[in-house]
């Protein structure tokens, strides 16, 4: 079995745990941006946007298990559903508050994601690609399951009320939601990078690199493997239960083989095993497809496979592979 | 009794079908240890090709025949044109472009040929002799194929010094090209059967489920399911597994669960005979010295 390592993935995130000033400077860029941006956009953008930070927090999950971790998950959808049933179902059946939900999701879908990984174990590379593929593919039926339904709400799905601003704040719903998401974000981005610059990181990416070294030097890959599973899919859950705030509607039809499909996707795009490229990931899944429809109206979807064809063929590592390309290049000419 | 014995034969043709994709996605396999998620989709191109020949007017083996051929030809060009030059990508990447493949063959028929669901002739006559009340003759015609298919291939690999030489390639690349093996194209060959294999089974298939773009996804996932009961590297293996999972997926969606969770059926299927036998029924154990 060939190993999914990639170029990119074989650079260590920072040269140690070390954060550089001008790191520190370019996140506060970022976040000041992000924060402008509730003022800027409007409506309908600020919900793509609160999408793409969704997707993002999805995409760090499956990064974490794909990309450090060396197991594939073509069924990351099921989680993102469970996350988003999880929301729906407190919301409307408990009557708790959505941020509330939030935490609830990530804990349910922790569970799940060790109860699968634990047997999932036993597979590697294609087997585990093609057992998490049937994952995806099972998951709107069983979401449209009769004996759920009291719960589910079936095919109907379930529909959820946006939350206003708390405190009397002077913001819309729309601003506040994309506020809330970002601060999720950035807690779920931050524990992110520091699990995976502490031991458990370093743990997860021998097991990665050399499944059977790590175990000779004392790492216990079993617990790691299915940990990593898990909280792969508490991050996806987190993200899914933000979607079905943001999008107010939870119905198993949201949750198809596509969306798995697309969270891959994301993540390879965007490049796999890097932090950052989840971002980039979560912004091609939200609009190339939108684009897509723009350029060809009847067959949007072949638009969307051609592009992502020709983007594998210029970066087969990714944008953050590509980005670090062009930083080695220039680095090269500066000697 | 006569009820049971009925889904049992109806399972072993859907499960004829089934074999026979993953008669392709091993072929694949073996050629270049991908597996082509876009198997399905290329083989419901495929079919949708050969409703447009027929419906041009050819007789139905004519029409059978070229399709075969024109789905060789596309699965070659695609192997030479799309997936030769990620050959040094990482294997994620290789997957990425597989799911493109998908999306735009999905989308292509779609727009060509239109969303509606369409009838496909059968080539058996619904009242022939091999037909009877417990298997239809389109059923019992499907299974005949799909283990023609499997002796032919058996032959082509066993007894044929090109089949020789596909085998070698795809066991040792570096050595056969030593030999004088042109590696590339064993793997363009490997490509143009698979492609040629699947358009076959699109073409036994849609008579039974009707002809849609989505017609392959259901088949394309039990398939996968086959070639793992069977042993992703062992071609008898995986029509073995489409045969089981055929007849396992109509006697419990029939008797145990109901057809709303057939799909499960088979995640819980693919789970519980990975966890038990990792390599399939008959697969190889791979023993990896350190």
């Amino acid at each position: 079995m060939k190993s999914v390592l990639t170029p990119s993935a074989a650079v260590p995130i920072s040269a140690s745990g070390q954060i550089g000033r001008n790191v520190w400077a370019g996140l506060c860029l970022l976040l000041a941006f992000a924060v402008g941006l509730a003022f800027v956009a409007k409506g309908y953008q600020l919900f793509q946007a609160t999408m793409v930070v969704a997707y993002a927090i999805a995409l760090v999950g499956l990064n974490m298990l794909t990309g450090y971790n060396g197991q594939i998950s073509l069924g990351h959808g099921a989680f993102f559903a469970l996350g988003a049933y999880v929301t729906g179902i407190l919301m409307e059946h408990a009557s708790v508050p959505y941020w509330a939900t939030v935490p609830a999701a990530a804990v349910v879908c922790l569970l799940a994601g060790y109860l699968f990984g634990r047997p999932a174990l036993k597979l590697e590379g294609l087997y585990l690609a093609l057992a998490t593929f049937a994952l995806a593919v099972a998951t709107p039926q069983l979401l449209k399951y009769k004996h759920l339904e009291a719960w589910t709400g079936g095919v109907q799905g379930i529909v959820l009320m946006k939350p206003d601003a708390p405190w009397g704040l002077p913001l819309t719903q729309d601003q506040w939601l994309y506020l809330f998401a970002l601060a999720v974000a950035v807690v779920m981005f931050w524990l992110a990078h520091n699990l995976l610059q502490s031991g458990t990181g370093r743990a997860m990416r021998a097991i990665r690199d050399h499944a059977m070294a790590a175990e000779a030097m004392g790492v216990d890959n079993r617990h790691y493997k299915s940990m990593t599973f898990g909280v792969s899919a508490a991050y996806t859950g987190v993200g899914g239960a933000l979607s079905a705030i943001a999008v107010q509607f939870v119905s198993p039809d949201s949750f198809t083989l596509f969306l798995s499909i697309s969270l891959l996707v994301g993540i390879v795009v965007g490049g796999v095993g890097t932090l950052w490229g989840a971002l980039y990931g979560a912004i091609f899944i939200m609009f190339v497809p939108n684009l897509a429809e723009k350029v060809s109206k009847a067959a949007p979807w072949a638009v969307y496979g051609v592009v992502l064809i020709l983007l594998m063929f210029a970066m087969p590592g990714g944008v953050v592979g590509l980005l670090r390309k062009l930083q080695a290049w220039r680095a090269a000419r500066s000697h | 009794m006569n009820e049971l014995l009925h889904q049992t034969l109806s399972g072993l043709a859907t499960g004829g079908i089934y074999a026979s994709v993953a008669l392709a996605l091993v072929m694949i396999y073996q050629a270049t240890h991908h597996i082509n998620f876009a198997q399905g989709e290329m083989a419901m191109f495929s079919t949708f090709l050969a409703w447009m020949l027929l419906q041009a007017g050819l007789p139905y083996w004519g029409a059978f025949a070229l399709t075969v051929v024109l789905s060789f030809v596309l699965a070659a060009a695609i192997e030479f044109a799309v997936i030769r030059p990620m050959h040094k990508a990482p294997e994620l990447s290789v997957v990425v472009v597989f799911i493109g493949l998908l999306v735009i063959f999905h989308s292509l028929a779609g727009w060509i040929f239109g969303y509606t669901i369409k009838t496909f002739p059968s080539p058996f006559a619904a009242n022939a002799w091999y037909g009877s009340q417990l298997m239809s003759a389109h059923e019992v015609g499907a299974i005949f194929v799909a283990l023609v298919m499997v002796a032919l291939l058996f032959s082509f690999f066993r007894f044929t010094p090109l089949g020789l030489a596909m085998r070698a390639s795809a066991q040792n690349a570096n050595s056969s090209r030593l030999v004088g093996i042109s590696v590339g194209r064993m793997l363009m060959l490997g490509w143009g059967l698979a492609g040629a294999i699947g358009a076959v089974a699109g073409m036994m298939v849609a008579p039974v489920v009707f002809l849609d773009p989505n017609m392959m996804t259901g088949v394309l996932l039990y398939a996968f399911a086959g070639a793992l009961i069977g042993g992703i590297d062992n071609p008898v293996g995986a029509v073995l597994g489409g045969f089981i999972v055929g007849v396992l997926e109509n006697l419990i969606g029939s008797y145990v669960v109901g057809t709303e969770l057939k799909l499960s059926v088979a995640l819980v299927l693919i789970v519980g005979v990975l966890i038990v036998r990792p390599s399939g029924l008959l697969g190889k154990k791979i023993v990896t010295r350190v």
